[in-house]
């Protein structure tokens, strides 16, 4: 039976595998049919998958269970929970509320409550990450580009000197005219125009190495779905 | 011979054959590494905390500073609210300073703190430090200078907002992708078919979809205008709830509620690639004329894009996530690089308020680009020359840009 499960599961990755490669070729019943098995079941996954992780492994336990028995036992007059330890975090009721209002959505006369918990995460998200990018994106940059464009340091050989001069002048050019390139408030022309023309240089320097090398990692996970296809499943490579 | 068996038998308790303890042999064979215990222990409360931490130095010992090896290592024992000792930590010799940073503390807890220097088989402890609790500062001064450039950079928001509503025209240069955007909705109003906009594959929590979000408000506008249709498929409920808010406002600001549906923005799942099977899908299906990929993307930013080109749908890209920027580039028509992305708002609409916010962060780029050419140039006749006047303002700078 073990076997039986065994290849099953085998047949139906390869199965499902070639379905979606099917689209290479163009869309079909197949494709339609492994998307809505994709689609589906990682939608039923995902909503478990919160669930427990998030209503119930944080809020319920963390805050809910206790509040819970705690309120049944005021109300019925059976012995209160111990006093809360330092696990029990009651500001998990805000995220708790906010996520209640959410769910107003299904009550149309006031479904419009539901922008609050929206409101709050938008706000609160510009707010929190201002800083971080400020901090790493603009501050950080900064101080990393002031290097010396050439100094005794370097070396004493030429090419030790010539390497990390040029290294230098890259992370300063690079970095200046990056800025000047996502500088909104001047027109790109005369030699405002023409830096920020070498920004666009670094940049597409940047992607091209980039798109190389990112499809190369690509075509390791290729190679590793034939190698399923050949090697599992068909037998064909040992 | 009776002589050396009284001998014998007198130094038998000494020769070792006479103890039951094997640990009593080993006792007898193995000497005692003694060692001299660190001094100078000092324990200071971590400045700008939430009260959790405290810093411990110490002078190591003199055996450890003059013999390598002797000393194995210093164990830092904590004692809390006058309780016994607590190992907390052994702390290897010779790899670096002699410090050790107490963590996850509290600040309602007494703590004094006393280092033993470790030998292979001795343990010599310092004095105990005085008790002391951990404090919580509110402001953190290090960041200082942080807080000054925001000041700043904020205050110009402001000061542009102002400016901006009492009539002064901002400036804000020519962005090629956004300039497209009533073009190809206009392309997909004559062709008759839906434009699609996939805002990323993150929560709400990324600035990135909060983006695409305010791109989503202008382009839906034009889209209501135009009578055309869209659809928004999201891999997020919070997203698709935010989006549903946004395209229905601009429904009703272009004053056509009833045109308003919610199957214009739909979830699929929070699964990466099944999101991407499911695009795909309604990309062959639906043929859009425009797709706007905007938003944070990663692996599926290329099978999205290359689907969107085989269709000849218009395709306007962004992202600020560099590893990604490359396969828009390639694939889609147009594309916003980084910063464009989050300019796009702002530019589309021409509000006071979004124009104010973009020239505000342009005077935080401008105080970069100066501060870089300042200290690029500083460092280097500072190091060429040996001009120490040139090497104090690269230290103060580099002050000003920490963000320790």
């Amino acid at each position: 039976m073990e076997a039986f499960f065994e290849h099953f599961r085998l047949w139906l990755a390869a199965f499902l595998t070639l379905g979606i490669f099917s689209f290479l070729y163009k869309d079909n019943p197949w494709y339609k049919l492994t998307e809505a098995i994709f689609v589906g079941i990682s939608a039923g996954y995902w909503f478990v998958v919160l669930f427990w992780d998030n209503f119930h492994g944080k809020f319920w336990v963390g805050a809910g269970e206790y509040s819970i028995n705690w309120v049944v036992a005021k109300l019925t007059g059976a012995q209160a929970p111990p006093p809360p330890d330092s696990s029990i975090d009651f500001m998990l009721w805000v995220g708790a509320f906010l996520g209640l209002l959410m769910l107003l959505r299904l009550v149309p006369k006031i479904g419009w409550i539901s922008r609050w918990p929206l409101a709050f995460i938008v706000g609160s998200t510009g707010g929190l990450w201002l800083i971080n990018y400020f901090a790493s994106n603009v501050m950080v940059q900064a101080q990393a580009t002031m290097v010396p464009l050439f100094s005794s340091a370097f070396g004493t050989g030429f090419d030790q000197n010539a390497d990390a001069v040029i290294g230098a002048l890259i992370i300063f050019l690079g970095t200046f005219s990056g800025l000047v390139y996502f500088f909104f408030s001047k027109a790109h022309t005369g030699v405002f125009g023409g830096t920020a023309r070498v920004g666009v240089f670094f940049l597409m320097i940047t992607f091209g190495a980039s798109f190389g090398y990112t499809v190369m990692s690509r075509m390791s996970l290729l190679i590793g779905r034939i190698d399923y296809l050949l090697g599992d499943w068909l037998g064909m490579i040992k | 011979m009776t002589s050396k068996l009284f001998l014998a038998l007198l130094l038998l308790p000494f020769s070792g054959l006479a103890q039951d303890d094997p640990a009593g042999v080993d006792m007898l064979d193995t000497a005692v590494v003694v060692v001299a215990p660190p001094t100078s222990v000092i324990a200071v409360d971590h400045k700008y905390d939430k009260g959790e931490r405290i810093d411990l130095t110490w002078v190591p010992s003199i055996d450890d500073q003059l013999v390598e090896g002797k000393v194995l290592a210093y164990r830092i024992y904590r004692i809390v609210n006058d309780g016994g000792p607590q190992l907390v930590a052994d702390v290897a010799t010779g790899v670096g300073p002699y410090q050790y940073a107490d963590e996850d503390l509290h600040r309602d807890s007494i703590y004094s703190y006393y280092v033993a220097a470790v030998s292979s088989n001795y343990e010599a402890a310092s004095t105990r430090t005085a008790p002391m609790s951990p404090q919580r500062e509110w402001m953190n001064l290090d960041r200082k200078w942080l807080f000054l450039i925001a000041l700043i950079v904020g205050g110009s928001v402001l000061l542009f907002i102002t400016a901006a509503r009492r009539g002064t025209k901002l400036f804000v240069r020519k962005i090629a992708g956004l300039e497209a955007v009533d073009e190809a909705v206009g392309r997909a109003t004559e062709m008759g078919r839906p434009i699609l906009f996939v805002p990323g594959i993150r929560d709400m929590d990324d600035v990135q979809t909060l983006a695409a979000l305010t791109i989503l408000g202008r382009v839906s506008r034009v889209i209501a205008d135009y009578d055309t249709r869209i659809f928004m498929p999201t891999s997020r409920s919070l997203v698709m709830t935010a989006g549903r808010e946004t395209v229905k406002a601009a429904y009703q600001a272009a004053g056509r509620p009833d045109k308003y549906s919610d199957d214009m923005v739909t979830y699929y799942t929070d699964e990466q690639f099944g999101y991407v099977a499911a695009v795909d899908g309604v990309m062959v299906r639906e043929k859009p004329a425009t797709v706007f990929l905007l938003g944070a993307f990663f692996a599926e930013s290329l099978i999205l894009a290359e689907t969107g080109n085989y269709i000849g749908a218009i395709q306007i890209g962004g992202t600020a996530r560099p590893a990604q920027l490359p396969f828009f580039i390639a694939a889609c028509d147009f594309t916003l690089i980084g910063e464009e992305l989050f300019a796009a708002s702002a530019y589309l609409s021409g509000e006071p308020m979004q124009l104010g916010s973009l020239k505000g962060q342009d005077v935080g780029k401008a105080i970069a680009m100066i501060a870089i050419i300042v200290g690029a140039v500083a460092i280097t006749i500072g190091e060429a020359w040996d001009v120490e006047f040139m090497h104090d303002i690269v230290t103060w700078l580099s002050g000003v840009f920490s963000t320790r």
